[in-house]
């Protein structure tokens, strides 16, 4: 197993050289100039001399290939380089922004995790009943339902019925808990709810598959509880595609929650994401490709050893 | 839906829970939360153009003078505590208060205000001053003590003494401009009421009480903290649900009638007409619009009397007006400004005429992209009317909106054929209104890229025109040459409604959005 993690991760490294190379090329392609949207943007009108300067105090007078070495040799050394915009290191600038984004990344799965598992299986051992048109009715209406909507919708539930809104700016879970609660569960639940939606469909038609199988007919042949036979043997098989689907859902919230974080006032990721395009803050973009690259490496990784965990006939060598 | 009489009911309220306010005695400490609808690229006021960055930097930093809200446009002292003016307007002398005090101890001096006035008027390579035009006429500083300035001007300016009042005109620290000159943009220092905290990017900025600040009694408030909203819906269910008390820019007539709706006798309504003027400028380098015709039949074909009465309903947009705020003492009188091109009351005609001119030049189904910026107030309704308008006269247009920093390098760097500009202007004056209009070269603030003796000859002779009445032919005379040219003109006037919670005290709303917001005055009555 530990072999198969160590392969895993080298494995990691072309796959991140790749995003690199294609992000950087990719990137230089789009018209913009960051240093004329910088010193023109805010309504000065700077001299041509001004901007050249100022690009070559950047480095982007150079070649085009030497800035590209010089950002594979900052990578090497774990250093993202500096943002053109804010001039300051792109890893400070993600970092005052990732704790949020991941907390509400974390919350949203556990939300999605708490319904979508007992709610698809319900549907599926209820077949046909109006528990399972029920539940079929809660998943498609998620699905139907984008996040931020039911955030607005959220929000001005909570203003209707309890004139009360949550904290507006981000408060470290370290440092006031019930803050950081009553600020974050409101977009974990707007997101969440969408991502139980696809969990729950998921859980319940590999459920209604698996519990077809021989081996289920076996367990039951042989006087097992029913219970354990849909606790043991058959959902621990059907959630293995929906772990699949939570991972990918993880990363991708993330980087992903542009219009939600707007709703709720977040200064997350995915707004970064945004005003660095618009910027054209090509060091900023590309260091926060590489650290979505680099979730999607681990999530994926970690699914395939959860992938283990749940059956035991997967082994990594 | 909200009937007017509800929204002048809420009006009138207000007015006499004004009224009550002067009588009450202003509540110590507290924290004021309030929204900013956007975030500064940097911290210097020097360089910028953006209420985004005043509303940010206002609160830490002093002028010499300030805007007497309740007087407008009368000023006041804010670091001068007197000044005299020589009676040929040649000279302005300014006496400091004594002891005051920037935010890291050190004290203030006439040397600083020289330091300031000097990178405001000739900044130093690397530096940016948006203010170096208006202070071109500025001959020398003298400092004859550390408390006395004396500004001895080249040639007259009649409205000197205001544009002493500008908010922009933060006072830096020599030191710390000798140390390096862009320092403001990432430093904060000032005298102002409040002493920078934080600003955690992204999010909010926090400012606390100055305990040393120069003017007796204030500021009352233990500290405020503006966060970040980008989003309109977003602002307004903060606003809604208590979570910001304030928002200094506008709400649009829309959010004004759901906030009055939702939140009734507990939510103040401050309206007044706007020093912003939305244009619509044609880059004069770019073909066809280098063509006076093309120009002049695209500012014809805008119903701006009609687009009045239609966008004041969704929008912040207004009043009909030329170069100067309708309604101020050097504004054009409708029954004038009616004459002007593109102000006709007779769109059918004005239309016909806009054909006619594009068939003239070649170009009778003109195809184009408007640069606008992705504000929705007013920015994309205005759009949106335009785009339409143009369409009835057989012109097609993409209104295709940037964020705001590509946007103003697009303008700034002439990266457009046609778009939706503004004159932002913080007091209506004729001097400030008209220079945006000026050539190439003369006016930073033209983003048409036109040169024009006539129009740069008619400003010089207006601003050396003491006579108010002359002031007034001359500026008219301004308005029918640049209309007949075309490089820049005024598609309507903004209308500020600023909503904020009754327990705000002491804020004093204006015509100009970049004033007042220093809150040395704000207390909160709760």
């Amino acid at each position: 197993m530990f072999r198969y993690v160590i392969q895993r991760l080298l494995l990691a490294i072309p796959t991140l050289i790749g995003v690199a190379v294609v992000s950087f090329f990719l990137l230089r392609v789009v018209p913009g100039d960051v240093v004329e949207v910088k010193l023109r943007g805010d309504g000065g009108n700077v001299s041509q001399e001004t901007i050249e300067m100022e690009r070559k105090r950047m480095g982007l007078d150079k070649p085009l290939m030497a800035q590209f070495g010089d950002w594979m040799i900052g990578l090497a050394t774990l250093d993202l380089g500096k943002s053109m915009w804010t001039d300051r290191p792109v890893i400070e600038e993600i970092a005052i922004r990732l704790e949020l984004s991941l907390q509400v990344a974390i919350m949203a799965s556990l939300v999605a995790v708490i319904i979508a598992i007992p709610l698809g299986t319900l549907a599926a051992l209820m077949r046909g009943t109006w528990v399972d048109y029920v539940v079929r009715l809660i998943t498609i209406a998620g699905l139907s339902m984008p996040s931020f909507w039911l955030g607005m919708l959220i929000m001005l539930t909570l203003l209707g019925l309890f004139n009360w809104l949550p904290p507006i700016t981000f408060t470290p879970f370290y440092v006031d808990p019930k803050a950081n609660f009553t600020q974050l569960i409101w977009p974990a639940m707007a997101v969440g709810y969408r991502y139980s939606a696809v969990t729950a469909r998921m859980v319940r038609s590999q459920l209604l598959e698996v519990m077809n199988e021989d081996y289920i007919r076996t367990a039951r042949a042989k006087g097992v509880y029913e219970k354990l036979v849909i606790t043991r043997h058959a959902l621990r098989n059907a959630l293995l595609p929906a772990i699949t689907v939570l991972g990918l859902e993880f990363a991708f919230l993330i980087g992903g929650l542009v219009v939600t974080e707007q709703v709720f006032n977040l200064n997350g990721i995915g707004k970064l994401f945004v005003q660095s395009i618009s910027r054209n803050d090509f060091t900023l973009i590309q260091g926060m490709v590489m650290m979505i690259s680099g979730f999607y490496i681990i999530v994926n990784l970690a699914i395939d050893m959860l992938y283990a965990v749940f059956d035991p006939r997967i082994r990594y060598r | 839906m909200i009937r007017k009489s509800t929204i002048a009911l809420a009006l009138t309220a207000t007015l006499a829970f004004a009224g009550d306010a002067v009588a009450q005695t202003p509540k110590k400490g507290g924290s004021f939360q309030f929204a900013i609808s956007a975030e500064t690229p940097h911290y210097d006021c020097h360089g910028s153009d953006t209420y985004a960055t005043l509303h940010f930097a206002s609160p830490f930093y002093s002028t010499l003078l300030q805007f007497d809200l309740p007087k407008y446009p009368a000023v006041k002292g804010d670091l001068a505590q007197s000044w005299t003016v020589s009676p040929d307007l040649m000279t302005f002398t300014f006496k400091l208060t004594p002891n005051v005090k920037f935010a890291d101890g050190q004290p203030l001096t006439s040397a600083d205000v020289k330091a300031t006035y000097d990178r405001l008027r000739n900044p130093p390579d690397g530096v940016v001053s948006t203010r170096k035009a208006t202070f071109a006429d500025i001959g020398t500083i003298e400092t004859p003590d550390p408390l006395t300035v004396v500004f001895k001007m080249k040639a007259i300016n009649a409205a000197m003494l205001e544009h002493f009042a500008s908010p922009w005109n933060c006072i830096y620290a020599a030191k710390d401009l000798a140390a390096d000159p862009n320092s403001p943009k990432v430093k904060i220092n000032g005298t102002g009421p409040f002493i920078f905290s934080e600003h955690a990017k992204g999010s909010h900025v926090i400012g606390k009480k100055n305990p040393n600040y120069f003017k007796p009694g204030l500021p009352h408030l233990d500290e405020w903290k503006g966060v970040f909203m980008l989003q309109a819906a977003a602002m307004r269910t903060a606003l809604q649900g208590g979570q910001v008390l304030a928002e200094f820019r506008s709400v649009s007539p829309p959010e004004r009638d759901s906030l009055v709706q939702a939140m009734g006798d507990k939510l103040r309504i401050e309206e007044s007409s706007w020093t912003l003027n939305l244009l619509l400028t044609f880059n004069t380098e770019k073909k066809p619009f280098d063509d006076v015709r093309v120009r002049k039949a695209l500012s014809l074909a805008i119903d701006r009397w009609g687009g009045s009465a239609g966008l004041s309903k969704n929008s912040t947009l207004r009043a009909v007006g030329g170069v100067i705020r309708p309604g101020s003492p050097s504004a054009t009188p409708e029954a004038e400004l009616v004459k002007l091109p593109g102000f006709s009351k007779d769109i059918n005609a004005s239309r016909e005429e806009a054909k006619r001119l594009l068939r003239e030049a070649g170009v009778p189904d003109l195809k184009f992209t408007l640069h606008n910026r992705t504000i929705p107030q007013p920015y994309t309704p205005a759009g949106i009317y335009l785009v339409d308008q143009w369409r009835r006269i057989g012109v097609t247009a993409e209104n295709k909106q940037f964020e705001t920093a590509p946007y103003l390098a697009g303008l700034n760097s002439g990266n457009f054929e046609v778009a939706v500009d503004f004159s932002n202007l913080f007091m209506d004056d004729s001097s400030l209104g008209l220079s945006k209009y000026l050539s190439l070269g003369k006016s930073s603030e033209n983003k048409s890229r036109s040169v024009d003796a006539e129009l740069d000859s008619l400003y010089d002779r207006h601003m050396r025109e003491t006579d108010p009445k002359k002031r007034i032919v001359l500026i008219q005379a301004f308005e029918k040459r640049l209309f007949d040219q075309s490089y820049q003109v005024p598609i309507l006037w903004w209308h500020r409604i600023v909503a904020t919670h009754k327990t705000v005290m002491g804020w004093e709303m204006s015509p100009s959005h970049n004033l007042g917001q220093d809150l040395a005055q704000v207390w909160l009555n709760q």
